[in-house]
């Protein structure tokens, strides 16, 4: 009989022992949290029972900011400290938040940090901080739900966010304390919620219209791999801006003078106008209301009068058309014609609107799918993502190949860019270019990386500056710089450039302009934590522990894997530095870990590397046997 | 033996033979499964070392994929296996293609006054396709016949098909403009 195995107590347990992930879909107007339980994607409801999390964060004169439903009944009567739809804030500039909206609701300030701030009673605090406060409250509810802290999590963005909103929502991860395996795009999240229950392969499209952003995706399918094609979109365009366009309408029809208007009847404009499109999708008319006072008066005047189906086409048919133009976009660029799309998944509240289907369903020649719930789709996919990632299915044949949505270049002269990256290249990617001094004698190189489809600097998104100093004096031209840009799996940018006759290097992970510095994200860390010396001590231990663990139990099992692979030299190296490590981990100094782990590395990363080498080809070898 | 291997060609990588005519369909599934053994998603769980090393892994398998699977790129890509110098600045075309490419130009810097100008973007757009169509083929046969005279033939013809892709891209420019994409 054999004998059952019992753990020395302090270790883990087995290595497949089931460990706890989430996937968050952090929205425009509404949040969620999803696990996988018994092999199914659960949203996981607050102690109320509400599955949707209001994407609204209210900041409070003392005490920690009130988050979700609670919040969103001040949006009215404290329009100024209530803010909601923060994700079109992230990543952007002053600048972009002003472009397009005549009058903002926020305050907003310009602060020595590159981040743009809202004034709150609770001080100024940027976007990163608010999605913060939005993780966090979907973190303590996860955790709470599944009883334990969880180990990672997937975070969907839209697949048409620029490398400084995905830095952004990244950082506020952070902040929240949560441990993100992947960022996901939207779209992809969606294909996999419905891909997996179907099972359905061939060309796939994603029409997500969310309360902010649009996106499309067009994947193909094939035995478990999701190939993005193409993808296409706009961060500024969502259901919103429908409501927006209606509340516009509205005003324009009461004959109020719309910069007259207070923070807080603007609010409710849009409430009403958010009404009255819902309403429409049942009634041919409905009745309107409007006060046209701002309330502190007791003879509240009300404007009253109706919106018709038509007249509401009318109004939103340009913004609907305005998707399909993305779509035809995409189309092009993923070099598919309509008539080989299987079929079109519709995703996001927006796509509620019957409108919004017809108008699609007319543009693909077929009846968009709605099966699944369009608010919950993108958090399940995001939660099976997650469960596969942090190792409970190791066995999952699941692959997602996903693209960067706009080309990513450097300027050169003449304020032109040349694109080292081109939009829709599927990622992770790196590519290198070589550039050359401009002038005699040339010590110095400005790198400005830039993302966007136009030619001039100006029309494209600025990314990041950096420098590469120490070039030695040569004539103009005959310097050699190399700038390797390389993309991740979750879309972030790095940039290296190398002068390649010096050997002068200079690396960036690219931080957006408009983003967070690390200085910046650590003083936030420690303001949040009550005992900050001694939590950040303690987590940097326990985080270099793991990492640790990890390292050992990965180098331990290749040797039992593939012990040929090394020769008796790189066999010993390794052992010395596995056994130091081993020693360094009992202690209490992370620095010393950490530099234990760096040297195991160092031993054996050309025997990883080979491995990989072994296992990419034993799967070619496998396509020989079944083509001959 | 990990540098070399990086460096190995992409036709080694996906264990095809270096050839022009490959099979797509190969080439897709044996790129899947490439990426099934080496995407950073596989190495979730693992050390930061592995991470990286599988993000340039799965980095050049797609970078790979990318060469191969257009023809024009995989075209450009044997002449560099062959030694053949592909600097684009010094190529002498013959009148006629630089006849034919002066009044496409012409041809598409008139589309924006042109009354029904997408329709005559698409006419444009067809007319590419199929130039870009038949100097694939015949840049396949001068690559196949691999001889020194006609590697130098397909490289005039690379560069022939260049000219027609740039204007491929701003015809998709105007496109987008035109559409408000």
């Amino acid at each position: 009989m054999a004998l059952l195995q019992i753990s020395e107590p302090g270790q883990t347990a087995a290595p497949h022992q089931h460990k706890l992930a989430a996937g968050i879909d952090l929205g425009t107007t509404n949040s969620l949290v999803a696990t996988v339980r018994s092999g199914k994607a659960e949203i996981l409801p607050d102690v109320e029972g509400m599955h949707l999390l209001p994407s609204v964060v209210r900041y409070c004169e003392t005490g920690a900011p009130q988050v979700g439903a609670i919040a969103k009944q001040s949006a009215i009567s404290d329009p100024r400290n209530t803010i909601s739809s923060v994700k079109r804030y992230v990543g952007r500039g002053l600048a972009d938040i002003c472009k397009g909206c005549s009058r903002s609701e926020y305050e907003f300030v310009d602060s020595d940090s590159s981040v743009p701030r809202i004034r709150t009673v609770a001080g100024d605090i940027s976007p990163v901080e608010v999605s913060a406060e939005i993780l966090k409250n979907l973190k303590l509810r996860a955790e709470e739900t599944l009883g334990g802290e969880l180990t990672g999590v997937v975070i969907t963005v839209p697949a048409y966010f620029d490398d400084a909103q995905r830095q952004s929502t990244k950082d506020a991860a952070q902040l929240a304390g949560l441990q993100v395996l992947r960022l996901l795009n939207e779209p992809t999240a969606a294909a996999v919620a419905y891909g997996l229950d179907k099972g359905s392969e061939g060309v796939h499209v994603i029409y997500d219209l969310g309360g902010g952003t649009f996106d499309i995706s067009i994947l193909r399918l094939n035995r478990g791999v999701f190939e993005v094609m193409s993808t296409a979109g706009n961060t500024a365009l969502g259901g919103d801006d429908l409501d927006r366009i209606i509340a516009q309408w509205l005003i324009q029809q009461a004959g109020l003078d719309p910069s007259a208007l207070s923070a807080g009847q603007m609010r409710a404009t849009l409430l009403e106008a958010c009404r009255a499109k819902e309403a429409l999708s049942d009634a041919e008319v409905v009745g309107v209301s409007l006060s046209v006072t701002d309330g502190s008066v007791a003879d509240d005047a009300v404007w009253q009068g109706e919106l018709t189906r038509t007249q509401l086409y009318e109004l939103i048919d340009p913004l609907i058309q305005k998707t399909l133009s993305s779509c035809r976009r995409a189309l092009r660029d993923a070099g598919i014609d309509v008539d080989e799309i299987e079929d079109v998944v519709m995703v996001g509240g927006s796509t509620r609107s019957p409108r919004v289907r017809e108008l699609v369903g007319e543009f693909f020649h077929c009846e968009p799918m709605v099966d699944i719930d369009p608010d919950k789709v993108v958090a399940a996919g995001a939660a099976i993502q997650a469960d596969i990632l942090v190792g409970n299915k190791p066995d999952d044949e699941m692959l997602l190949l996903d693209v960067i949505p706009l080309s990513l270049g450097i300027e050169i002269m003449g304020g032109l860019v040349e694109k080292i990256i081109s939009r829709n290249t599927t990622i992770p990617s790196a590519k290198a270019q070589d550039f050359t001094t401009f002038k005699d004698g040339q010590t110095a190189l400005a790198v400005h990386v830039v993302q966007g489809e136009r030619e001039l600097v100006s029309d494209c998104r600025s990314l990041a500056r950096f420098e590469l100093r120490g070039i030695p004096p040569m004539v103009a031209g005959n310097a050699r710089i190399r700038v390797t840009f390389q993309v991740d799996a979750d879309g972030l940018l790095s940039v290296t450039a190398r002068e390649q006759i010096s050997g002068v290097e200079s690396t960036v992970q690219v931080k957006p302009s408009f983003g967070l510095t690390d200085g910046e994200i650590e003083t936030m860390l420690r303001e949040s934590m009550s005992h900050a010396q001694e939590d950040i001590a303690a987590r940097m231990l326990r985080e270099q522990q793991v990492e640790a663990d990890r390292i050992i139990e990965s180098v331990e099992s290749a040797i039992v894997a593939d012990a040929q692979l090394l020769s008796a030299e790189e066999r010993s190296q390794i052992d010395v530095a596995l056994s130091e490590l081993r020693k360094m981990r009992d202690g209490d100094d992370p620095r010393k870990i950490k530099q234990a782990i760096e040297a195991l590395n160092t031993a054996s990363t050309d025997f990883a590397a080979r491995r990989m080498d072994a296992s990419i080809q034993s799967a070619m070898t496998g396509h020989k046997v079944d083509e001959f | 033996m990990h540098a070399a291997d990086l460096s190995s060609n992409f036709f080694a990588l996906f264990d095809l033979p270096v050839s022009f005519d490959i099979e797509l369909d190969a080439l897709s599934a044996r790129y899947r499964d490439a990426q099934r053994a080496a995407h950073p998603d596989k190495f979730a769980n693992a050390p930061e070392g592995e991470r990286r090393l599988s993000v340039q892994m799965a980095a050049r398998i797609n970078e790979a994929y990318r060469v191969l699977k257009d023809p024009l790129s995989r075209g450009r890509y044997l002449l560099e296996l062959h030694g053949v110098a592909l600097d684009d600045s010094d190529t002498a075309f013959d009148g006629a293609f630089l006849m034919e490419q002066m009044e496409l130009r012409e041809r598409l810097a008139d589309v924006k006054n042109s009354a029904d100008s997408v329709s005559q973007l698409r006419i444009i757009a067809d007319d590419i396709a199929a130039h870009d169509k038949s100097l694939i083929t015949q840049m396949a046969d001068l690559l196949n016949e691999a001889s020194a005279e006609s590697l130098q033939q397909a490289r005039n013809v690379s560069r022939k098909l260049q000219f027609f892709r740039r204007l491929n891209e701003e015809v998709e420019a105007l496109e987008d403009e035109l559409g408000d994409y």
